[in-house]
């Protein structure tokens, strides 16, 4: 015991309040222009933006990923189900480049949309999609195994009641998952705010553009400004911990029924 | 008020279950998630092998043996080599701790093993610089001492061990849980030596799980880049480790020769998966308990 | 409502859950389905509700074919074994469920709707627990609220599966009580499944005894235990003692009584209930010896375990009061004649 707590303070808290410590080393005036600093709030605001974004689209995939998974019999579904983990298991540069040869205008999904006008790759629209990757496992393994438990008869005393089956699906079994795929939407959020590896290929890095919060660390600290590079990384951290704690608020309500 | 339908004998036109939805419905959700899985998982996966493969297969192995390359994959399976075992004996302890015991502020300790989980790569690197960069908080007195962390092989050790260590312990916590404390008592009771309860008793009991952390720990050790990027200082040869070397290549635009690099981490991931959907399909009713994360 | 069902079959991949089955059950019935765990007696009711659907055959509502109904149509209040009730739904809203998903044009007002759910949490006596979850609840208060929510939607029929199996027993068996004043009360055509003898003789104006997917026999709960149809019936309901015996003539001796064996020559098995079982210390004609191995009190009977030359072991049940007067006990010499004796010729 003793030792797991020297441990973990060694490995996580020193370094993170070093972090802390760092961010206001040269002083809180140089803090404020840093947190103020137009290129920092874009980066911000991307990182964030496009996180909240994957997530949702996670959180609507994931659910019907989740459910076909468990529902629907079809060929090669364990396959497609083992593969769901791939994001976990695939090294995220790997992930970056991969996806934006994908999504260049002459790779193979790329191809199609550049024609419609759709421009995936070196735009925010890649970040989100490098993020939609790299976050798809949380919602669909959160929900899989509670959708596997739910009960049948629930579903069948609704039918029953006589609501049809948009009914049972709406009002019965999608309040009853939505704390796991609330859960994993946090866990893809969160994933998706501080991603670097698969963003940085696809999203262009044009700064106040394409430019994600955790490049935006990378590139101070190329600038030496380590005060500056630790108060985005400050920022983030306050920003992700506020959006998690509103998450959990909003969990503990979607399933309030079960405590009281 | 129903016509009557079929004589008795006859086979029904069988109405819709209850529980079930139409077939049209049914067959366009299967055909949306299926494309979506195909087109971000199956396609990307394909894809890093067909531009691996692209140039032909001499170029392919050439980019491979290449020295710079040798020495990323020599420093990659280095650092996993250490960080992989220190996480190992530090998960059992943790969980152990977690499982078997109580004392003020587990909880806390519990946020704090998926803290890495939650924190940007980049930020689990840049903490590193900042502590031991030279003119982080304790660089300029290892400076003296010819101690270099950052930028070197030392603090992408480091780095890689913060982001990796919560895979083991969060695979353990719950198994450990789940058994309880009887079994030990009981091989205590028994006479068993506390060091002979841990070997005899707990280990054999998590062993699948220890295994399936094991290796989400090992692939993520090989292929971390966020937070090596940042303490590497991306000298070739040197502190280049494979998902580094990648980089590098892909912004010289030799497409084919970051691809083929990408192929062998890719292949790592494959295998990694294979192994844990195996594990998953045998030992389900073990492991269920952690699959969720 | 009546329910009629006419030749209706169900397999599940290869096994005859339902075989060919016919079964009228008349309006304000209280009908019960009994039998051992897979004989085809939920599958029943979930047919008679939508729920499954039969391979042949036909399940008509007052003579209309309902076969081919969803259940949503066929208005009928399923109370499921394990009550099905929707966990994040408070009490009130499980029960105005039913109410709500109704089409817009048939839906009640809001009031209509509070003042129906309040009506029925006063039926089921649970005035008070409107705003609590059912993971708040007893066990006996979920089925109770599964039965309000089942009767909100005003059904023509009342299904209930296994309805008191999770029950502790004091609980079931004021359930039980309640269960049938309300059945008094409502004259609802009501069909609920059980594998306890005890519950279907108590509860049912009929009782329906199912093995393998048929129906063994039909009859009022006194007719069923009384005259069994045969021995499968015999053995299910109470206890019995099972005496093989050898045909002689058109006469047979079981326990040393004779009895007439009409038409049916040859050997067979006789059932004697254990309570019909006549014992006493000195003999009587057509009496045969036995030695008191074991005597068990089980509070309102005495259950007493007997050894016979060239026989099975039998069991005989007395009361309390006949047992003191008899004063027997272990390694005791008595005799046994059997009052009331049930043959079935082999076949």
């Amino acid at each position: 015991m003793g030792v797991t707590v020297t441990y973990l303070s060694l490995i996580v808290l020193i370094p993170l309040a070093a972090m802390f410590v760092r961010s206001l080393g040269d002083g809180p005036a140089h803090f404020l222009s840093v947190a103020t600093d137009p290129r920092t709030l874009a980066a911000l605001r991307l990182s964030f933006g496009g996180a909240l974004i994957a997530a949702l689209i996670n959180l609507v995939m994931g659910m019907l990923v989740a459910w076909v998974l468990v529902r629907y019999p079809f060929p090669g579904k364990r396959l497609l189900d083992a593969a769901v983990d791939l994001p976990f298991a695939l090294p995220t540069a790997v992930a970056g480049i991969t996806l934006t040869a994908l999504f260049a205008g002459d790779g193979w999904i790329g191809q199609f949309l550049e024609p419609l006008g759709l421009q995936v790759a070196f735009t925010p629209v890649g970040v989100v999609v490098a993020m939609v990757f790299i976050g798809l496992p949380f919602v669909v393994r959160t929900v899989e195994p509670v959708l596997a438990d739910f009960e049948k008869e629930v579903e069948e005393a609704a039918a029953t009641l006589g609501a049809s089956r948009l009914q049972t699906v709406v009002r019965v079994i999608l309040p009853s998952i939505l704390p796991a795929a609330l859960t994993g939407f946090a866990l893809a959020f969160a994933r998706a705010v501080g991603e670097y590896g698969s963003v940085i290929f696809i999203a262009g890095n044009m700064p106040y553009q394409s430019e994600i919060a955790p490049l935006l660390i990378v590139i101070r600290l190329e600038e030496f400004d380590y005060s500056g590079a630790a108060a985005v990384g400050v920022l983030m951290l306050l920003g992700a911990f506020l959006l998690l704690l509103l998450i959990n608020l909003l969990q503990a309500w979607s399933r309030s029924y079960e405590r009281r | 008020m129903i016509a009557t339908v079929t004589p008795a004998a006859n086979a029904l036109p069988a109405p819709r279950r209850a529980t079930r939805e139409g077939q049209g419905v049914r067959w366009l959700l299967t055909t949306i998630a299926v494309l979506f899985l195909l087109g971000f998982l199956v396609l990307p996966l394909i894809a890093v092998f067909v531009e691996a493969l692209r140039a032909g297969w001499d170029t392919y192995v050439a980019a491979i043996l290449e020295p710079d390359a040798l020495a990323a994959i020599r420093l990659t399976l280095l650092v996993a080599a250490i960080a992989v075992p220190v996480n190992l004996v530090f998960g059992l302890c943790a969980s152990w701790a977690i499982a078997k015991f109580d004392f003020p502020g587990k909880s806390v300790l519990i946020t704090l093993i998926d803290l890495p989980f939650s924190v940007s790569p980049v930020i689990s690197g840049l903490v590193w610089v900042l502590l031991f960069g030279t003119s982080g908080l304790l660089g300029p007195f290892l400076a003296p001492l010819g101690i270099k962390i950052v930028f070197a092989v030392p603090g992408i050790v480091l780095a890689t061990i913060f982001v990796t260590f919560p895979f083991i312990a969060r695979e353990l916590i719950p198994l450990m849980a789940e058994q309880g404390r009887e079994a030990e008592e009981a091989a205590v009771s028994l006479g068993a030596s506390g060091w002979q309860t841990f070997r005899l008793v707990t280990l054999p009991n998590v062993k699948w799980g220890l295994l399936y952390g094991v290796l989400l720990c090992n692939a993520r050790a090989m292929g971390e880049f966020g937070a090596v990027s940042v303490v590497s200082g991306h000298i070739r040869g040197l502190t280049n480790t494979m998902p580094l070397h990648i980089e590098i290549l892909y912004n010289e635009y030799q497409s084919a020769a970051a691809f083929a690099v990408a192929s062998l981490l890719a292949l790592l991931g494959l295998v990694t998966l294979v192994i844990k959907t195996v594990l998953e399909w045998r030992y389900g009713a073990e492991l269920a308990a952690t699959r969720r994360h | 409502m009546t329910i009629t069902v006419k030749g209706v079959a169900k397999e599940f991949g290869g096994f005859r859950a339902v075989d060919d089955l016919d079964l009228v059950i008349h309006q304000g019935e209280l009908v019960a389905l009994l039998g051992p765990s897979g004989s085809g007696k939920t599958t029943l009711l979930r047919i008679i509700a939508g729920l499954e659907f039969p391979d042949r055959g036909q399940v008509l509502f007052n003579g209309d074919d309902a076969t081919a109904r969803a259940v949503g149509e066929r208005a009928v209040g399923f109370v499921f074994q394990h009550y099905a009730l929707f966990r994040h739904m408070t009490v009130f809203e499980n029960i105005a469920f039913g109410l709500r998903v109704k089409p817009r044009a048939q839906r009640p007002t809001r009031a209509a709707i509070a003042e129906r759910v309040g009506e029925l949490l006063r039926l089921v006596q649970l005035e008070g627990m409107a705003h609590r979850y059912p993971t708040q609840l007893s066990g006996g208060q979920r089925q109770r609220v599964a039965l309000a929510r089942a009767l909100a939607i005003e059904p023509r029929v009342l299904l209930l599966d296994e309805p008191f199996g999770a029950l502790d027993a004091q609980v079931r068996k004021d359930l039980r009580r309640w269960l049938r004043r309300l059945h008094q009360e409502m004259g609802l055509t009501s069909v609920f499944v059980t594998h306890d003898q005890e519950e279907a003789l108590e509860l049912a104006d009929r009782v329906v005894v199912m093995n393998k997917g048929r129906i063994e026999q039909i009859g009022a709960p006194a007719e069923i235990y009384d005259r069994p149809a045969n021995p499968f019936v015999y053995e299910f309901l109470g206890q019995v003692n099972r005496v093989p015996y050898r045909g002689e003539g058109n006469t047979a001796r079981v326990l040393g009584r004779s009895f007439a064996l009409e038409g049916a020559a040859g050997d067979g098995i006789a059932y004697v209930r254990p309570e019909e079982i006549e014992i006493s210390r000195e003999p009587r004609p057509d009496s045969v010896p036995a030695l008191v191995r074991h005597v068990t009190a089980l509070g309102p009977v005495i259950r007493i375990d007997l050894d016979l030359e060239g026989s099975d072991p039998v069991e005989v049940s007395l009361p309390p009061a006949r047992w003191r007067d008899l004063c027997v006990a272990k390694g005791d010499a008595v005799h046994l004649r059997p009052a009331n004796v049930r043959i079935f010729p082999a076949a």
